[in-house]
């Protein structure tokens, strides 16, 4: 797994790569907290295109990490998720949070 | 009568997090056999992540078990997956199969049975507390090809 973040003004862009699963989540949780705790992002843009796979420990990554940028007045965007993860998030009801 | 597997798999892993990728990845090349699609592997695939996922977190959840996989295909398309435990047991597993209900902490969706249910055609699950946890998971593959005899 592998996290690169980019900062585009108040906007922080981690981009994901590899696979998600309750095994490599806390990877992913960590490295993307630390970035986002130093720099409090007006916007943090998750983007899947790189994650091949992912089961619901995904779904928790991100729930996790809105409810942080939330505390902090921020707000979180979900891109290129596959028509597999979107379909996962859909089962989470998470469309109604205005993620993606 | 009960149709007879054309093949079959049987895995045992410690409840080590490192193996769920294992475990999803080894089903997934034994369902090869079927020819299935990528969206019919991963369906699987997942499926198998958040039962093997169920067992670490829940079951082993303070100390490290065996986690017995067991695998079937049939001529009709059909696999059959097993996965279980000898771990602590659900006390009530309807309620453990409602969507969002976890015990898990603030990182787990609680979506872990509802993606099992979702992903296949069927879904099993029987527990007793103490004991241990079965869950038995089928889908068919949609065969493409009949043809060739």
């Amino acid at each position: 797994m592998s996290v690169v973040f980019e900062r585009k003004g108040d906007t922080l862009v981690a981009l994901l790569s590899g696979e998600i699963d309750h095994h490599t989540a806390a990877e992913f949780r960590d490295s993307i907290d630390r970035e986002a705790e130093m720099l409090h992002p007006s916007v943090l843009v998750l983007d899947f295109g790189g994650i091949g796979f992912m089961d619901s420990s995904g779904i928790g990554l991100i729930m996790g990490r809105y409810r942080n940028a939330a505390a902090y007045g921020g707000v979180i965007r979900v891109i290129n998720p596959s028509p597999m993860i979107e379909r996962m998030m859909k089962l989470a009801g998470m469309t109604r949070l205005d993620v993606i | 009568m009960r149709a007879k597997a054309k093949n079959e798999m049987r895995l045992v892993i410690p409840s080590n997090s490192a193996n769920e990728s294992f475990a999803r990845s080894a089903v997934a090349a034994f369902m090869a056999q079927l020819d299935p699609t990528i969206e019919e592997m991963t369906d699987i695939k997942t499926a198998i992540s958040e039962a093997v996922t169920n067992c670490i977190v829940h079951a082993y959840r303070d100390t490290i078990g065996n986690i017995w996989i067991e695998a079937k295909i049939y001529d009709d398309g059909r696999i059959c997956v097993s996965v279980r435990d000898k771990g602590c047991g659900i006390p009530d597993v309807s309620r453990a199969m409602e969507p969002l209900f976890t015990t898990g902490g603030g990182e787990r969706a609680g979506l872990g049975f509802a993606v099992m249910e979702s992903f296949t055609d069927k879904l099993r699950v029987r527990s007793a507390v103490g004991k241990g946890t079965t869950v038995t998971m089928e889908k068919r593959v949609a065969q493409r090809y009949r043809h060739d005899g």
